[in-house]
């Protein structure tokens, strides 16, 4: 039995290895606030999803098909990585 | 020839494209993106702005409408497709050329004049170009900033994928002389196959002397070009 109100919250974030000129300016304010010493900082985006009802099928087969979501339309694998967590 | 101007919610350059394309003799018409064939066309231009006005990613809705399918399908048979600006976007997120594109490196949204070295003349959107030749094409993005990972930029490389570049007055790739931060002062990339073809800049509002430059026209009459050979 699948919970009724299931969310599932993606974390959307440039790579690493992609310049990241949003994060590079909010630095720069950040500086301007008084804070020092800064590192890397990075602009991602976070996408909730709530489900009314998950319908049938198993959590673990949602799951995966919340992966197959990210990769192909939440985030952009050449430029981004993810992360997926699911509430019950 | 016929050619299709695919219309996205929130194209903006379709009319554009369009005006062009009839100027110069093609049979082009506006193609809604709801449609699942493209009909009997020669062509495919995915024109510039803001479809489902950037959300999640610029190009990353528009490449789900029914339209795309058929495109891609089109593309896979060798049928000839250009994507301008936005365009270029929807191409890359649709996987259909490789690479992204990202917030430019300064954050502004630029609107002018640049300039950009033609890489091969040997491509059917290029062929009335020399190679190292210099043309003025506006570009006008946000998001212009050319991204690939160091093996897709090394295959694109080998396989002379890439048909544009930032340069100066001199054809010099120039930090200066790059808009946008774009690696490799890309400007302009196209597949293996060299029947899609992606770039940044709208040759579309480079028709005639009065528009700034008549530059457009070299790279929008060669495809013509191209679909009158075949």
């Amino acid at each position: 039995m699948i919970a009724t109100l299931m969310k599932a919250k993606v974390t959307v974030m440039p790579k690493q290895s992609v310049l990241d000129p949003q994060g590079v300016a909010v630095r720069g304010a950040l500086e301007h606030l008084g804070l020092s010493a800064l590192g890397t900082v990075r602009v991602g985006k976070l996408i909730e999803i709530q489900f009314d009802d998950p319908g049938p099928g198993s959590i673990e087969a949602i799951e995966q098909r919340l992966h197959a979501a990210c990769h192909e339309l939440l985030s952009n694998p050449v430029i981004e990585d993810y992360r997926l967590e699911i509430e019950r | 020839m016929n050619v299709a101007v695919v219309r996205f919610p929130g194209s903006n350059c379709d009319q554009d494209c369009v005006h062009a394309l009839r100027a110069m003799g093609a049979d082009a018409d506006y193609l809604w993106h709801k449609e699942e064939s493209l009909g009997a066309v020669d062509a495919v231009v995915l024109p510039g702005g803001f479809s489902y006005g950037d959300y999640l990613r610029c190009g990353a809705i528009a490449r789900f409408s029914p339209v795309m399918r058929a495109v891609g399908e089109f593309a896979a048979e060798g049928g000839m497709v250009l994507g301008i600006c936005n365009g270029f976007q929807i191409l890359c997120e649709a996987g259909l050329l490789p690479g992204a594109l990202v917030r430019n490196r300064d954050l502004h949204f630029i609107c002018e004049f640049i300039r950009v070295r033609v890489e091969r003349g040997d491509t059917p959107f290029t062929s009335r170009c020399d190679v190292g030749q210099v043309i003025e094409v506006p570009i006008a993005h946000g998001e212009g900033n050319y991204r690939a990972d160091e093996a897709t930029l090394r295959e694109i490389g080998e396989h002379g994928q890439v048909l544009l570049r930032y340069c100066d007055a001199d054809g010099a790739m120039t930090e200066a002389a790059n808009p946008n931060g774009s690696i490799g002062n890309i400007a302009g990339i196209c597949n293996r196959a060299r029947n899609v073809f992606g770039l940044m800049p709208h040759p579309e509002r480079a028709m005639e002397p009065r528009m700034g430059s008549a530059d457009g026209s070299l790279l929008l009459g060669s495809l013509l070009d191209a679909l009158a050979l075949r």
